[in-house]
């Protein structure tokens, strides 16, 4: 049992996290989001740009293997940047609540961006799907009691 | 530029000094990018060595930079600091180094010692090559698959490492034969197929260049 845990973690992880992460883009999405989780991060980061900054940065300074993501603390009713290490799931790691994700393992850019993480992760602006980062966060304050 | 220098310290200035004579730079291949064709693109390699292998060596230089000034100023937080950026880019020197000596169009066979000791240790090369190649695949994440040696107990002994962290750091195991498992050193060819990428690794293999550092470290 306890040799299995790894593989739970890590296979389970990725499940978790692709899952999320198919749903947190869409064709037509990208642009400055609205509505409530909008407000939050305004709120936490000073502007949409600052949070683009630091989430950026986060990504691509990931060292191999891992996700950077916009996670939703329920303890302070705040939003919060954070990475996990290869398919390691957000809350388990740090407690937060997944909210958007991005994939930096190379295989979900390397084909078409090579060795260039920044460009990707500056690309991955333009498909956001903030209805369903909303949709997550709304979630997430209604489980934590707000 | 010479206004800058003024202004440091005679002690930062030496700090500066030493860390400029010991700048690290990014090693020669010992045949061109497409000399490991088919089994490792020209693609890749052009990538891998040029692009990857220089970052870790630029941002070592940069890490080892502050590093010396953090120690001239004995800003010893700082110098904490810089650990896991010194780990992760001296590391991934240090193996890329290893790895593109470990690879050859016409790497030989092992010697006659090094031969023996893999028969001693595993059974047979064939068993060896399974071994390294299983673990290897198995990695979760980024990192490399290792042959190395214990110099303590004088056995072969197969490692892994996640990441960049460097095997004789990490494990004490001296690296003999080195797998880079991070997707970057075969996806653009293998795509997320990593287990033909590292079954086919074994045509290029080094035996000339793994024989030597096995006896250099068996002395």
């Amino acid at each position: 049992m306890n040799a299995l845990l790894p593989a739970i973690k890590f296979n389970g992880g990725g499940h978790l996290n692709h899952t999320i992460f198919w749903t947190n883009m869409a064709p037509n999405g990208g642009g400055e989001p609205s509505g409530p989780v909008a407000d939050a991060i305004n709120k936490e980061f000073g502007s949409f740009q600052a949070f683009k900054d630091r989430f950026s940065a986060a990504s691509v300074g990931v060292k191999g293997s891992g996700w950077g993501w916009l996670g939703y603390c329920p303890k302070g009713d705040k939003v919060a940047v954070a990475t996990c290490q290869n398919q390691d799931p957000l809350e388990l790691t740090h407690g937060l609540v997944p909210l958007l994700g991005l994939d930096v393992w190379e295989h979900a850019y390397y084909l078409q961006y090579k060795n260039l993480r920044a460009d990707y992760v500056k690309a991955f602006f333009n498909v956001i799907n903030w209805a369903n980062v909303n949709e997550r966060y709304e979630n997430a304050r209604k489980a934590a009691g707000h | 530029m010479l206004a800058v220098r003024v202004l440091l310290s005679a002690r930062g200035l030496a700090a500066a000094s030493v860390v400029r004579c010991q700048k690290h730079t990014l090693p020669d291949l010992p045949y061109d990018y497409n000399a490991l064709e088919p089994v490792i693109s020209t693609d890749i390699m052009k990538l891998h060595h040029s692009k990857h292998h220089q970052t870790y060596v630029n941002n070592l230089n940069v890490a080892e930079e502050k590093l010396a000034e953090a120690h001239a100023k004995g800003d010893v937080s700082t110098v904490i600091s810089l650990a896991p950026a010194l780990r992760f880019n001296g590391g991934g020197h240090i193996n890329h180094t290893i790895f593109w000596q470990n690879l050859s169009p016409d790497g030989g066979e092992p010697s006659g010692d090094l031969m023996a000791a893999i028969n001693r240790d595993f059974g047979s090369l064939d068993n060896m090559k399974s071994q390294l190649s299983a673990a290897t695949v198995a990695v979760q994440g980024s990192g490399w698959g290792w042959l190395g040696l214990n110099k303590q107990k004088g056995v072969l002994q197969i490692a892994t490492c996640p990441n960049q962290d460097p095997l004789e750091a990490t494990t004490g195991l001296v690296p003999l034969f080195g797998i880079d498992v991070w997707e970057h050193a075969y996806y653009l060819q293998y795509k997320n197929v990593r287990p033909d990428y590292v079954n086919a690794i074994w045509k290029v293999a080094n035996w000339k260049d793994i024989s030597a550092r096995f006896a250099a470290a068996s002395k």
